[in-house]
């Protein structure tokens, strides 16, 4: 027996068309999935009834992974292979990753983005965030009972093009169809319905398990618009939990621990940490493998003042952002708490403080991103109420250019333009009887080609040959709902024309890119066409009864002729549904169904007459033939 | 002649409606769905119709259309929860057989 949701009025999906997609939060440290019920959007927990998904991913010897809890609980015995915070590698060339050697990955320099030895193999980054996403996908067929139309995922606001598009190649081989990317910090906003509230500037504080970043976003006519970010990549709630580790050694005048003391000790830190946000005070206590006992009290205003620097150090982004958005503090309407590290009071104070106002927090900070993002692929799968038509529009983060004469950069769209946008320029040849032309495309604010990020080159060829200056080249750019960038030039007098989609800007060529989605791709279309022949036959036998026993029950409404065509069409159905071919099922069935549908009008007319027996039937009866919609379950 | 929600079906629909901010109560429906079969309808209402049936059940208003009435007479809907999922169930004395995944039936 299907479970139903409560539809807006007149919004009811026929059976068996729901649209169910759902809002991902792929963290650096957790991840979840969200999706709206009768117009509320939940996160969807998995069996054991938990929320979150930790960002682990850890392969074993015979190709497969853990993923989650399971992995996390591993991390520390097989560091190797168990991959934490793989976000923070996505798009990234290890040149780019701050303190890779104390890392415990095996790491290999890729062309653009890097990869990671383990027992399964060479595993890129997007690999093991399509391995998070894939049991997120499954978690979420499992709750709500189908396929996905797709997914919203949220990503940093100042991820770029490469960290965004391999966001969405993880996402493509996870077999889950990406609705669009949406900026974290807009996710929370939206999740506070700041959508619909006034227009103005709001601050998002996200002060995660590791990481810390502050977005300053201004909403007009429904865009947000990402003014500026900044934050820490390195500052989270994990270095308050480290802060009550040293506290706790040094309160108790510990000597040097074995590593299972201090794990033990770190677990019993987080725990005060998370008991101090709804208490005053909080106890410590433990026994050592010496045999020695901890035990101690954590009061609220001691764990301020060892965490004070730490807090002090979230402000720093928090002003230079706002700098950079050339903004004071009391311009900003308000303060969307994000990130499970924000529930310390130190930490509500603070901001509060600061921005002098209280912040958002009635959401819980580890979920609203993902609730957002939720809300966001509901309308975007087309499950939106009559006159809620609005589609929120996003931003590009950084400026998309060309490099002109001299290493200089051409912006062609600047900085949070809306998208999906189009934009065009004329450039012209600088030389004579100059027949091509190199196009470089780079994304960056800076005005140097060496300064800002190089996405791709192609060349456009074939330009008849003109003194320097008569041709005349049109540059294009054009960024789609997700962000991702395709680039034409033109000549226009010959219409010779060169284009380039921006996707491996990450530097993996499109053979390799192949190679590692072609396996899964392939799986993907065969488990596709397996599930949809299945379907198709399973809703065969569906119908095949329904029609069975609505002429065990009414056969004589219909003429002999009538009869013997339905019986006709049951029989080429049921031959057709013992066949592998999807499309010869389809075809029997929509035959079945015209063949029948005359009679359903009738079985209708007549169970209404028999409700209605000795009121007036010719009313009624007219109603009756205007509610049949036709539409088959 | 009624139609009933269960306590806990009607906990959930006060809870929906609360965070919807809108809506005088729930609506249900069947409709016809192809060659024999009818599927249910359950939606918010924002307003009711000059001719609709309507009870309260646990403090929520049920508006049902007089042409569905007949084939929901005397149904609970229910919450349940199965596996992951969750949802709405219509518990229908009406209903002769449903397809397999029961979204649509026969009466």
């Amino acid at each position: 027996m299907a479970l139903l949701q409560i539809a807006e009025p007149g919004e009811s999906a026929a059976p068996h068309e729901h649209r169910l997609a759902v809002g991902i939060d792929l963290g650096t440290t957790n991840s979840l999935v969200a999706t709206v019920r009768s117009g509320l959007a939940v996160v969807l927990r998995d069996e054991l009834g938990r929320p979150l998904l930790p960002s682990v991913v850890r392969y074993l010897p015979d190709g497969s992974c853990q993923v989650g809890y399971e992995a996390q609980a591993r991390q520390a015995l097989d560091p190797r292979n168990a991959i934490a915070s793989v976000k923070r590698f996505m798009g990234r060339g290890i040149a780019d990753i701050a303190n890779h050697e104390s890392m415990p990955y095996v790491f290999q320099d890729g062309p653009g983005m890097l990869r990671m030895h383990t027992v399964a193999g060479l595993k890129s980054p997007v690999e093991v965030s399509a391995d998070i996403l894939r049991v997120l996908r499954l978690r979420a067929e499992a709750a709500l009972g189908g396929a996905l139309v797709g997914a919203v995922i949220t990503v940093p606001a100042y991820f770029d093009e490469a960290q965004r598009q391999a966001t969405k190649d993880a996402a493509q081989l996870a077999g889950l169809p990406v609705l669009r990317l949406l900026n974290e910090p807009t996710a929370a906003a939206i999740a506070y319905g700041l959508d619909n509230a006034a227009e103005g500037v709001y601050a998002v504080y996200d002060l995660g398990g590791g990481t810390f970043d502050i977005s300053i976003l201004r909403l007009s006519r429904g865009i947000f618009e990402v003014l500026a970010t900044g934050g820490d990549s390195a500052l989270g709630g994990d270095d308050f939990d480290h802060r009550i580790f040293c506290w706790i050694i040094e309160a108790a005048d510990l000597k040097p621990l074995s590593v299972e003391d201090a794990s033990m000790l770190l677990a019993r830190a987080r725990e005060a940490k998370e008991y101090l946000t709804v208490h005053g005070a909080a106890p410590i206590s433990g026994r050592l493998s010496s045999g020695e006992i901890v035990d101690l009290t954590l009061t609220t205003e001691i764990f301020a003042e060892i965490s004070q620097t730490l807090v002090a150090k979230t402000m720093q982004p928090v002003k230079k952002a706002l700098r950079d958005a050339g903004l004071s503090v009391g311009e900003v309407k308000g303060v969307v708490m994000v990130g499970g590290a924000t529930r310390m009071s130190q930490v509500q104070r603070a901001v509060g403080e600061f921005f002098r106002q209280d912040p958002l927090n009635n959401l819980d900070p580890d979920k609203v991103v993902a609730i957002g993002a939720a809300t966001q692929a509901n309308l975007l799968a087309g499950n939106r109420a009559a006159g809620d038509d609005w589609l929120l529009l996003d931003v590009i983060p950084l400026s998309l250019g060309l490099e002109t004469m001299g290493g200089l950069v051409e912006k062609i769209i600047p900085r949070n333009s809306t998208i999906p946008t189009a934009r065009a320029q004329e450039f012209t040849t600088f030389r004579d009887g100059q027949t091509a032309l190199a196009i470089h495309v780079v994304q960056g604010e800076r005005e140097l080609v060496s300064d800002c990020r190089s996405l791709a080159r192609f060349e456009l060829r074939g330009i008849p040959p003109m003194v320097a200056g008569a041709a005349r080249i049109r540059v294009s750019f054009q960024v789609d709902a997700d962000g991702l960038l395709a680039v034409t030039a033109r000549e226009q007098t010959s219409g010779v024309e060169a284009s380039i989609v921006v996707k491996p800007s990450y530097g993996l060529s499109d053979d390799e890119i192949a190679g590692m989605l072609k396996d899964s791709i392939t799986h993907v279309r065969d488990d596709a066409q397996q599930r949809a022949l299945k379907e198709s036959q399973v809703d065969a036998q569906r119908l095949l009864e329904a029609v069975r026993a609505a002429l065990a029950a009414d056969a004589e409404l219909l003429a002999a002729d009538e009869l013997a065509r339905v019986h006709n069409a049951i029989a080429r159905l049921e031959a057709a549904a013992l066949a592998d071919n999807r499309r010869q099922i389809m075809l029997a069935m929509d035959d079945l169904e015209a063949d029948t549908k005359d009679f359903a009008a009738r079985r209708m007319d007549k169970s209404i007459r028999r409700a209605f027996a000795g009121r007036n039937i010719n009313e009624l009866d007219s109603d009756a033939a205007a509610t049949t919609t036709g539409e088959h379950a | 002649m009624a139609v009933t929600l269960s306590e806990r079906a009607a906990r959930h629909v006060a809870n929906y409606m609360v965070k919807r901010g809108k809506g005088i109560g729930l609506r249900l429906a069947v409709r016809t769905s192809g060659c024999s079969g009818m599927a249910y309808k359950l939606e918010f209402a924002d307003t009711t119709q000059p001719d609709d049936v309507e009870f309260e059940s646990h403090g929520v208003r049920v508006l049902v259309d007089p042409k569905s009435m007949p084939y929901l007479d005397g149904t609970e809907l229910d919450y349940a929860r199965e596996g992951l999922n969750e949802g709405f169930k219509f518990n229908n004395p009406n209903v002769k057989d449903a397809c397999g995944c029961g979204e649509s039936f026969n009466v």
